[in-house]
């Protein structure tokens, strides 16, 4: 979808007046005539919101692109279980807003409900964000294995890494490095393939949802659902794996003072149910919020296209830069949202991890 | 719009796949690279170590073998100085010793000169007495050729003789 965009706006790049951009986008439309153009606005306003939030969220085909006025999207299987039990079937079917097998999608919502009732049944449908999770899995399983293959495979003590593991081995020796510094000489190990499951996950998903073009530009790490997800994954190691020392000074730290010793608790389990909340939160904002931003230059584009050759020529030459700066920037968020995730990660499991004094 | 409202199915298939995922890497992914890397660190902290042992080794070595060079500079210096101390005493008790030679045989020479010429004076004494006692001899025997004479003479050398016996 953002594809659409991309090359709408390497269209404007190469394109000097304004001329062709009324041309290439009449629908907009930029008439000179000022009856026609105060009564063309309603027809020719475009919804942002709507384009921007189509984009970011989920759907249940994927749209690749437009060809000639035809949409060219993958039709994707729903998978739900309602009153009347389970149902499979091809999202083709309802995606235009046709009811089927008493199913529909709200348009409202954008989801599947219950065409009698409205009511929302078990959605377990593989829908355009789970097959980007489905393709970024199998990218990440095949770079790795293949990775692991070369360290099989070779000697390190006598060879430098060479093809894929020379790619990785920065990446690994940074988060193997992390995992020491953060949790101790002594039980990183146990933790690194996590941490590493964790960056690597990351880092895959947000330069997937980068690439505007098929497979990637579905906004996984932006959806707060796979962010809860690696949250609560490192919510549960670190509380599930924390020694008796941290549950003491959770609980009943000898270091407080007696009058504070009734409120310590509260504040300390709160504080640590409030840690997977705020990366939760800072995963999924940094993210979505580096999204918005590029579609909303974008956008201006298109907004700017009734306003004039002139105009609209100036604020497109501006979008553009600004779109290629966002995007250079985003490519730098991605790494380090990745990054910042796992260094916190191995933070809080390091402090679950002590020893006492 | 429910973009903080997660989705219980992508929930469901983020945590199955998710899980799926982690559990085959931690199998067959994850450890043996960070084993290997874990391996290769520590060779090279070893080599570093070792690297630094062997280099304060070399620095020891360096030390010991200026600090020898120099001692051995000083012995050769000590060695030459004793060598040309001897060389001089030695040309000088040759020198001493050449010198009492010549000494010597100056003396031995000045003495065999000095018995020479006395042996020639004692020679030229004898042969003047014995030239004396044949022109004593050459002038008794013309002397005493008549006898009055001859008993008077004889007579005076008993007497004298007699003489030098009574003081005796």
């Amino acid at each position: 979808m953002i594809a659409k965009l991309v090359i709408s706006l390497m269209l404007f790049a190469f394109s000097s007046g304004g001329d062709t951009v009324s041309v290439a986008f009449a629908r907009t439309g930029s008439r000179s005539d000022a009856e026609e153009t105060v009564s063309s606005r309603e027809e020719s306003d475009i919804d942002i919101a709507e384009i921007i939030f189509e984009h970011i969220g989920d759907d249940y085909q994927w749209h690749i692109t437009e060809w000639k006025g035809k949409h060219i999207a993958i039709p994707l299987p729903v998978i739900v279980r309602d009153s009347e039990g389970w149902k499979v079937f091809s999202s083709e079917k309802i995606i235009h807003g046709e009811t089927y097998r008493g199913l529909k999608i709200d348009p409202e919502k954008g989801k599947i409900v219950e065409a009698s009732s409205l009511r929302r049944p078990l959605d377990l449908s593989i829908t355009k964000n789970v097959l980007a999770l489905m393709f970024s899995s199998l990218l990440l399983l095949v770079v790795v294995l293949l990775t692991a293959r070369w360290y099989r495979r070779h000697d390190v003590l006598r060879e430098a890494p060479t093809g894929i593991a020379r790619l990785m081995e920065p990446l690994f020796a940074m988060v193997n490095d992390m995992a020491r510094e953060n949790i101790g000489r002594e039980d990183y190990r146990r933790y690194t393939p996590f941490l590493c499951m964790v960056f690597f996950w990351i880092l895959f998903n947000n330069y997937l949802g980068i690439m505007p073009f098929f497979p990637g530009g579905a906004n996984l790490t932006g959806n707060i659902a796979i962010t809860m997800v690696l949250a609560l994954c490192t919510f549960f190691t670190v509380n599930l794996t924390g020694t008796k020392h941290y549950y003491r000074e959770m609980f009943n730290n000898p270091d407080v003072p007696l009058f504070l010793k009734p409120i310590m608790p509260v504040i300390e389990v709160f504080s640590a149910i409030m840690k997977p909340i705020s990366l939760t939160v800072r995963l999924f904002a940094n993210m979505l919020a580096g999204h918005i931003m590029i579609l909303c230059m974008v956008c201006i584009i298109f907004v700017m296209a009734k306003y004039g050759p002139l105009l609209s020529g100036g604020m497109t030459v501006v979008s553009v830069l600004f779109g290629v700066f966002l995007d250079a920037l985003e490519c730098l968020v991605a790494f380090i949202q990745a990054y910042v995730f796992t260094m916190l990660s191995s933070i809080y499991i390091g402090l679950a991890r002590t020893k006492g004094e | 719009m429910n973009l903080v409202t997660p989705d219980a199915g992508l929930l469901f298939w983020m945590t199955v796949i998710f899980g799926v995922v982690l559990l085959l890497l931690w199998k067959f992914g994850f450890p043996i690279i960070t084993y290997s890397l874990d391996k290769r660190n520590r060779r090279i902290e070893q080599s570093l170590r070792d690297a630094r042992e062997i280099q304060d080794r070399m620095e020891q070595w360096t030390k010991d073998h200026a600090r020898m060079l120099e001692e051995t500079r000083a012995q050769q210096a000590e060695i030459l100085r004793k060598a040309s101390e001897t060389g001089n005493g030695i040309i000088a008790s040759a020198r001493a010793a050449a010198k009492e030679q010549a000494d010597k045989i100056l003396a031995d020479a000045t003495a065999e000169i000095e018995a020479r010429k006395q042996d020639a004076l004692n020679d030229i004494s004898r042969e003047v007495a014995e030239v004396s006692v044949r022109v004593a001899e050459k002038i008794l025997r013309s002397r005493l050729s008549d006898e009055g004479e001859a008993r008077h003479y004889l007579d005076t050398m008993i007497d004298e003789a007699s003489k030098t016996d009574m003081l005796d």
